[in-house]
């Protein structure tokens, strides 16, 4: 490991006056990854201790703040009622001892898996910018389908994230000058020419907490991931769904998918064609279809194609109550 | 950086960078090798220790975060059960991997053995239930082994969680002999 600094900060404003660090929270990223010396930040802010843990999930509305552990947020009753898709994407999300330690911040802020970027011997842009995408050409199996080209292809990793973004979930962002809310949707930004600039967060910006509205809809959410394990495993493809009915009719929807996008992909497409159309297995299956619009498929993932389409009719139809 | 943890009940202080791994403070000064390296990057589990009474993977752990926090590592197991005498300083539990070939090679083992522990500590202290199978294999979901199959080390933590529970015998006969229900548990009490 190269050397840095550690200072442990007790308070929010003391976090961040800190402009120049690096925020340090359950460190299941942080200490992997410099271990792997793939990240070497020269000082450390550790903000585990600070009082920013709440969860609440009343039917009307979702605030969770930054440092509440992915354990204590999937076990919440309330979660699990209210917002099912939350609860379903983190106890599905890695292994009981990570989510022991992992806060959902550090979920939202975690890296890619993309083995290029995991390792210092070979290129990537996201890591050192200009070296290349050994992916692209490489070996991709695990790649993005959407939202990719020539210089990264990477996934975005958090199933949370997607289960977020089915949810319109905001982040309240807090900075030495104020806080601002930003949908996590335009939170996230797409590779394009600067793989390494991965969000819109500012330096010694800090997340504070996630936000979502509560309603019938998240109500009706569920999260269905498929991988190559029945547990403990990244996403090959994952949907998170959100379904409000009514007589029969399918009144509004919101459809995100994981493991596909170098984001956490909304299928727009898909869900403007389910609106007001009737809750029947032949709506969903039309509707998946055009869930692959925009797909640009690489030499080792295109079966992620029929997967995703597949895993869209089957959250749908188990939401939907057909089968 | 000097930080001050309780490990196995006792407590220890160790000086270290910040960033050791909770791991290697284990293994190195406080002596405790029964906690295992495999991936060192939180796929395989054979790390894991309690943390506050929670399953963490150890080599993802910095010691900086470990202040004023309680350690548990398999070789607190035996120590913290009160029956251990009887199994020759084994708890229950590791008796249990014993006799039902939960164990191979080992190295998963501790590992396996502290998940088991959470496991445990919440369905049958805590809630006085057996945990189901499902409940056994996502306990241990995160704790890979090589050697055994998996099959046994369920059957070891399913037999564990059978002996542990405070039951009464009345309620023992009913759940493990179904037949004695039928024929009237009174003769077999
Ligand atoms: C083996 C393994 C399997 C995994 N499987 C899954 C999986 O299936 N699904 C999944 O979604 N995830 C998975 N993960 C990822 C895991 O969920 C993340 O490592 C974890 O959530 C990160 O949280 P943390 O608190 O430990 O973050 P840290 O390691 O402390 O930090 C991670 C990053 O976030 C930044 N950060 C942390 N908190 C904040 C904040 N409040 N504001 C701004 N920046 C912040 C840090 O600066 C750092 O860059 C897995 C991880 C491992 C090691
Ligand atoms: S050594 Fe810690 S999880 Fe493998
Ligand atoms: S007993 Fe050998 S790895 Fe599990």
């Amino acid at each position: 490991m190269k050397l840095f600094t550690y200072d442990a900060v007790s308070s929010l404003p003391a976090a961040l006056a800190a402009r120049r660090g690096t925020f340090f929270a359950g460190g299941t990223t942080l200490v992997d990854l410099m271990k792997l010396e793939v990240l070497t930040p020269e000082r450390l802010v550790d903000i585990g201790s600070l009082p920013l843990t709440k969860i609440e999930a009343t039917p009307a509305r979702l605030r969770i703040e930054a440092l509440a552990r992915m354990a204590d947020v999937a076990a919440s009753h309330d979660v699990l009622r209210n917002y099912p898709v939350v609860a379903q994407a983190l106890l599905r999300s890695a292994s009981p001892q990570i989510r022991n330690m992992a806060t959902i911040g550090g979920n939202l802020m975690q890296r890619t898996r993309c083995s290029y970027f995991r390792s210092v011997a070979e290129p990537c842009n996201k890591r050192v910018p200009g070296s290349g995408c050994g992916a692209f050409e490489g070996d991709n199996r695990s790649h993005a389908l959407f939202g990719g080209g020539p210089a990264c292809v990477a996934t975005h990793a958090s199933d949370l994230a997607v289960a977020l973004v089915a949810l319109d979930a905001t982040l309240t962002l807090t900075s030495a000058k104020g806080s601002r809310d930003v949908p996590l949707a335009e939170f996230y930004l797409l590779p394009g020419s600067s793989p390494s600039t991965e969000n819109v967060l500012a330096p010694g910006e800090l997340i504070t907490a996630v936000n979502a509205t509560g309603g019938p809809r998240a109500a009706r959410s569920l999260y269905v991931k498929v991988r190559d394990r029945a547990s403990f495993e990244f996403a090959l493809v994952s949907v998170a769904a959100a379904l409000a009915l009514e007589g029969g009719m399918v009144k509004d929807v919101r459809l995100a998918a994981g493991g596909v996008g170098t984001k956490p992909w909304r299928l727009a497409a898909a869900e403007s064609a389910l609106r007001g159309q009737p809750a029947t297995l032949a709506a969903f299956e039309g509707a998946a279809k055009r869930s692959l619009e925009g797909a640009m498929p690489l030499s080792g993932n295109g079966f992620k194609t029929s997967l995703l389409e597949r895993t869209v009719v089957k959250t749908l139809a188990r939401l939907g109550g057909v089968s | 950086m000097i930080v001050r943890l309780e490990v196995n009940g006792e407590r220890r202080l160790v000086d270290l960078p910040p960033l050791t791994r909770l791991l290697d403070a284990l293994r190195g000064p406080l002596g405790l090798t029964g906690t295992k390296e495999g991936c060192g990057e939180g796929e395989c589990g054979s790390c894991t220790v309690l943390l506050d009474g929670d399953p963490v993977n150890a080599c993802l752990v910095a010691t900086a975060q470990c202040e004023g926090r309680s350690v548990t590592t398999v070789e607190g197991l035996g120590a913290l059960d009160g029956r251990a005498r009887e199994t020759g300083g084994l708890s229950l539990l590791q008796a249990a991997f014993v006799t039902e070939g939960g164990a191979q090679c080992g190295i998963c083992t501790p590992g396996m053995l502290i998940a088991a522990e959470a496991l445990l500590r919440e369905t049958v202290d805590g809630a006085n239930r057996k945990p189901t199978d499902t409940e056994i294999r996502e306990a241990v979901a995160g704790n890979i082994c090589r050697c055994t199959g998996y099959q046994r080390i369920v059957d070891s933590i399913a037999q564990a969680a059978a002996l542990r529970r405070r039951v009464s015998p009345a309620d023992w006969v009913r759940e493990n002999l179904p037949f004695a229900k039928a024929e009237g548990t009174r003769g077999l009490l």
